[in-house]
């Protein structure tokens, strides 16, 4: 009987389980979570013949290393890397076989934030509520990973994928552009502090997290200064707490939140900010 | 108090091209809204929508195809008032021994015992969830009895620890810093993810709490 699991040897600053995260319970106050960069999750998923959807790993910055008992097939891919298998570099963003007991190592991202390693019949921890995500805001899900933390992994359920000529791996951004629709309570900000938003001033903070990107820069002036009552926040919500720095809200996001959300980014522009590093340059870009 | 909350004291808001923020002018409207977009959705009267998120007096829809679309059918509701007959109820047993029952008592007016029987009289309705899964924001106290939170808040509050703050009560599901006045606690599991449903309050569900005998 084969040992489908993997060994964690080094777990890096933050590596956690991600897969499409657990969206319809926001209601119940359950953060929807999955993979920041959606687009390279999916795609790191096909190159190792997995389901889009399959539990893949998600790194922070420095990566990892993994021991897996069996032999697999594994895609890194998300931001770029050295790759190595025991100790011999490998192709990053391509499927590599790693055979069982052989140390896989992910290197620090060269660029960009979060490296996505996928194996064949993806990590297989113990669902809650229909996803395999970690859930850093509400602590559901399987805890980030430690060293010596074993996961299981699924039986693979296809040959690995074939990605034709140049592979679709988009590049971290060296100025984050996002498409922003204002609203809800964009009314709730003077005429300047939006023009001050869609201004050249901001740069992505050190503080960001799976829960939100969040920005330096100057602060947004309020025009109304009352509280808000606590109301529904979606992914991309750009919520402005006291402090004026403008947060984009990512995939752990609050369900509920009583800061007013002046607009809300595009769907299609947050894999990139996954991907952008402290200090890069954002520019909130209106559209109607 | 009208038995329909007419649609045009109902205000939708685009958020983003995917979801609607439709705000009612308190938050007895807003819960009436919510209860009839669950009617309409289980009645298969409603375009597809990922999330109902309701909270203080808004009702955010997300995931919706045709957001324009749906925001001017909204406008054109008659949104019955609140039906307690066809949601679901629970009931909580539950020890008043929360650290500020007397700080709470002393804010009402009324000796520990008469804060006691106001609490555990009154009906309560799961108007919203947050802060954490499983979290429910329950009215149901009439807003005299409405309470500051705590100057400071615990770093850590046990999990099943009843609480107020402002007119809502709630039970927290796990051990967590929190900033509501404590009066207090219940063995009943609000959260547990091996159980279907998950969460023992949703939005909705009718709650009473029952004294334990000591």
């Amino acid at each position: 009987m084969t040992d489908r699991a993997l060994a964690v040897v080094r777990a890096g600053a933050l590596t956690t389980v991600q897969d499409g995260g657990r969206p319809g319970h926001a209601h119940l106050g359950v953060p929807r979570s999955g993979a920041l960069d959606a687009r390279a999750a999916h795609l790191a998923n096909r190159l190792v013949g997995n389901n889009e959807g399959a539990a893949v790993l998600e790194t922070t910055l420095d990566g990892c290393a993994l021991r897996p008992r069996c032999a697999v097939v594994t895609v890194v891919g998300g931001a770029p890397c050295a790759v190595a298998v025991d100790g011999r570099p490998v192709a990053w963003g391509a499927p590599v076989r790693v055979p069982a007991g052989a140390l896989l190592e992910v290197g620090r991202a060269v660029r960009g934030v979060r490296s996505y390693v996928a194996f064949t019949g993806g990590i297989f921890v113990h669902p809650v509520l229909g996803s395999r995500s970690t859930d850093l805001l509400s602590g559901l899900g399987p805890e980030p990973l430690t060293v010596g933390a074993v996961l299981p992994l699924g039986e693979p359920c296809g040959p690995p994928g074939r990605v034709d000529g140049a592979l679709p791996w988009c590049a971290p951004p060296a100025e984050l552009v996002l498409r922003i629709r204002l609203g809800p309570r964009d009314d709730w900000f003077t005429r300047q502090a939006i023009g001050l938003l869609t201004g050249p001033g901001y740069r992505v903070s050190s503080a960001s997290n799976r829960i939100g990107l969040r920005t330096e820069g100057p602060p947004l002036e309020r025009a109304v200064a009352r509280e808000l009552p606590s109301e529904g926040m979606v992914l991309g919500a750009v919520q402005v707490p006291p402090d004026g720095r403008p947060v984009v809200f990512l995939a752990d996001h609050p369900t509920t939140g009583g800061y007013p959300v002046v607009g809300v980014v595009d769907g299609r522009d947050l894999a990139a900010a996954a991907q952008a590093v402290p200090g890069t340059p954002v520019r909130f870009t209106p559209v109607l | 108090m009208s038995a329909t909350a007419p649609a045009r004291d109902l205000r939708v808001l685009p958020v983003g091209d995917r979801a609607l923020l439709v705000e009612l002018p308190g938050g007895r409207e807003a819960e009436a809204l919510h209860a009839e977009l669950l009617r309409r959705r289980a009645a298969g009267l409603l375009p597809p929508v990922r999330e109902i998120v309701p909270a203080a007096r808004t009702v955010l829809l997300d995931g919706v195809d045709h957001p324009r679309a749906l925001a001017r059918e909204l406008a054109g509701w008659v949104i019955p008032d609140l039906d307690p007959r066809t949601e679901r109820s629970v009931e909580i047993p539950v020890r008043y021994d929360g650290p500020d029952l007397p700080d709470v008592a002393a804010l009402w007016g009324v000796s520990v015992e008469a804060a006691v029987r106001i609490h555990a009289s009154a009906r309560f309705r799961v108007a919203f969830c947050g802060f954490a899964p499983g979290f429910g924001y329950l009215t149901g106290l009439p807003q005299r009895y409405a309470v500051p939170r705590r100057a400071t808040p615990r770093t850590t509050v046990p999990a099943g620890s009843l609480a107020l703050a402002g007119v809502y009560s709630g039970v927290y599901p796990r051990s967590s810093p929190g900033g509501w006045q404590l009066i207090g606690s219940t063995d009943a599991a609000l959260w547990d993810p091996a159980r279907e449903p998950a969460a023992l309050l949703s939005p909705g569900t009718r709650v009473r709490f029952v004294p334990e005998a000591r």
